[in-house]
């Protein structure tokens, strides 16, 4: 017998009693201003910036403010001006140095500042290699609460570059900065992955 | 009478400093997870509901598992079983090996901790890098956790500043960066900026990258991986072959059931209402590899054990340690299994009785730690069943046996138990000398108790125990 067989059949054996599914439809935390109650957490304890745009803004001109020194800024999102393309880049290492990614999350969480940011490009090292991350959200999508978020999130496809249409499998939710508190528990950002965030509230 | 937990936690206990720093550490994560607790009135019902889900999931745990493999097969992964630590570092060194893998970029895991894979690959001469930055730490010191969540929190940054200077993770200098560099390099930023950067060429250069799992979805084949520090992502986005290492229990049944475990895992853990980084794994990247190897190594004996299968409703998030008097004020060094605390208490007697049976001493049977517990595993009611066992593994205190002989003698005849009580007052006038003595262990820390004139029975008998009597 292979090792899957018998995992399985020692788990069947060893099950004693057995119980049900709980009812999961218990009433949660929702908010009477969830955008309101989103800008509060994401700008407080997730530690980002946040932008509410107006519609006459020009987007390019928000990163640019957010960022003024970026000299490499990395996106696929159409009428943003970026030096990379993480479509077209060979290699998710020619990510690397990126001063500013700017990427679309679809799904905001007010309780926690969590967006949801599902692969849209083949190379998505630039969502935690860039230095600083620029999060396009709409106010329409943002929930109170996780169980709205995950009734809500989705892996959208696209037209891969190798010419599939099909999504990436892979989806994250981000709230802030990449941060540590692992040496003598002081707060640093800015471990491993982007150094800041700013979120761009649009209509 | 002295356990082998209690003599490393006096060898903690000499530097009195560094307990207080190590306590009020923990019982701060500990308060910031009761303020988030408070913020949120559904809090108990979540915690039920996750206690539920999981005693769900685990009594149908082979059905689970048989439809998670299915539909993460479907998603293009490579599903692997492993019986136990040998075949699982063995599975990991024959992908590696088929790859030509050099250097692996690693997530934390406890999992491999458990399997000790981090030598089995080093003895095959692989560069097996740890990313998270504690874990970084310590594989750098030669150290091993001393929590399962802030394993390096007993480090000092000056002890990391020199063993970073060792190692050659600093100067920042040498990355070639315009960070600034203060005048104490010892400062956590400066040395959190020499580890981003030394860890970044890692990443850059790894040809695998390793992840634990925090869950695993039944309906979608989602692997879900939980950071702060976004080091699971950097490992798993640049390198192409992607493995998973996931013990069976980890199984929940659908996104349902995640969002309860997602907004309990890290308010219990780090007292955040998140972690920074929540992934969804579910597919290889284009042109790589995802395999996933599921590890039983004795989990699914547990299920078999009326007393202590619901461990396996543990989602490690560390919440028992953070509360536990006995961890805060011992460390993580204190037990002599690799995950301390009160899981860690019970784990490894689930182990090796023969080998841990130590740390049963560490509890002062509070119970602080059931209610801390997310998917509330009865914590210390299995550490009192583990003592009630002790003797028939031979393991029990003879010191202790003799006195329970002798608390039983005398409690089993009223006549010796009212003279003893009568003349218990008499040790009052003995000279410290006689009390204070190797042999009488409650000497170690206390002074003897001043015993009463006389006893609450005899009192009683009197009728001077009244309510008037009470202030």
């Amino acid at each position: 017998m292979n090792s899957k067989d018998e995992i399985l059949q020692r788990l069947r054996a060893h099950t004693r009693e057995t119980y049900d599914m709980p009812n999961l439809d218990f009433e949660t935390i929702t908010y009477d201003d969830p955008v309101a109650q989103f800008i509060e957490t994401t700008t407080t304890i997730a530690g980002a910036h946040l932008i509410e745009a107006k519609p006459s803004d020009d987007l390019n001109e928000l990163v640019h403010k957010a960022y003024p020194n970026a000299s490499i800024i990395a996106s696929n999102i159409e009428g943003i001006n970026a030096q990379l393309n993480p479509d077209t880049v060979k290699k998710a290492q020619d990510l690397d140095h990126t001063d500013v990614g700017v990427i679309r999350g679809e799904v905001a969480c007010a309780e926690n500042g969590c967006v949801w940011i599902p692969q849209t490009m083949k190379e998505r090292a630039m969502c935690f290699s860039a230095e600083y991350l620029v999060i396009l959200v709409s106010k329409a999508n943002i929930v109170s609460n996780m169980h709205q978020a995950y009734e809500r999130i989705n892996f959208p496809e696209v037209d891969m570059p190798d010419g599939k249409h099909s999504d990436y499998g892979f989806g994250t939710f981000i709230s802030g900065p990449s941060k540590t508190a692992d040496i003598e528990q002081a707060l640093v950002y800015g471990a491993q992955a982007a150094r800041g965030v700013t979120v761009i509230l649009t209509d | 009478m002295s356990t082998d937990h209690s003599k490393r936690a006096a060898q903690f206990n000499a530097d009195a400093n560094r307990v207080s720093r190590h306590d009020q550490t923990f019982w701060g994560v500990r308060a910031k997870r009761d303020t988030l607790a408070k913020g949120i009135p559904e809090w108990e019902q979540l915690r039920e509901a996750a206690s539920q889900i999981k005693k769900h999931t685990i009594t149908h745990l082979a059905d689970y598992l048989e439809q998670f493999e299915a539909a993460a097969t479907r998603n293009g992964a490579i599903v692997h079983w492993a019986s136990n630590a040998v075949e699982y570092n063995s599975i990991v060194s024959d992908i590696l090996q088929s790859h030509n893998v050099k250097k692996v970029v690693k997530s934390k895991s406890m999992l491999t901790e458990e399997c000790h894979l981090n030598e089995h690959l080093e003895l095959q001469g692989i560069d097996v890098v740890e990313t998270d930055l504690g874990e970084r730490i310590l594989q750098l010191m030669k150290l091993a956790p001393s929590h399962i969540v802030m394993p390096a929190i007993h480090i000092t940054r000056e002890q990391v500043a020199e063993c970073f200077s060792n190692k050659g993770v600093s100067p920042l200098s040498q990355y070639g960066v315009d960070d600034p560099v203060p005048d104490d390099l010892s400062d956590p930023t400066y040395l959190t900026r020499c580890a981003r950067y030394h860890l970044r060429n890692n990443f850059m250069t790894a040809d695998c990258g390793m992840t634990g799992a925090n869950f695993g979805i039944a309906e979608t084949g989602d692997i879900v991986v939980c950071t702060n520090e976004g080091n699971a992502d950097m490992s798993t986005s640049i390198p192409k072959l992607h493995i998973v290492s996931m013990g069976i229990e980890k199984l929940v049944p659908n996104y349902k059931s995640m969002a309860v475990f997602q907004r309990l895992l890290a308010r219990h853990g780090t007292g955040q209402a998140t972690t920074v980084y929540t992934s969804h794994f579910r597919k290889p990247r284009p042109g790589g590899e995802m395999h996933i190897i599921l590890v039983d190594n004795g989990r699914s004996s547990i299920l078999n054990n009326p007393d202590h299968w619901q461990t396996l409703k543990c989602m490690r998030c560390g919440a028992c340690m953070n509360t536990c008097p006995v961890y805060r004020r011992s460390g993580g060094y204190s037990y002599s299994y690799f995950i301390p605390g009160p899981i860690g208490i019970n784990l490894g007697m689930l182990r090796n009785p023969a080998e841990h049976y130590g740390n049963c001493s560490a509890c002062s049977l509070c119970c602080s730690c059931d209610n801390v517990c997310p998917v509330k595993v009865d914590l210390s009611t299995q550490i009192y069943k583990w003592r009630q066992e002790l003797d028939s593994h031979g393991n029990a205190d003879p010191m202790k046996k003799i006195m329970s002989k002798g608390m039983a003698a005398l409690f089993e005849h009223p006549s010796l138990y009212t003279s003893a009580l009568r003349c218990a007052p008499m040790v009052n006038h003995l000279p410290e000398c006689l009390t204070n003595i190797k042999i009488n262990t409650w000497c170690e820390g206390h002074a003897m108790p001043v015993m009463a004139k006389a006893s609450f029975h005899e009192l009683w008998k009197k009728g001077l125990v009244t309510n008037e009597n009470k202030k």
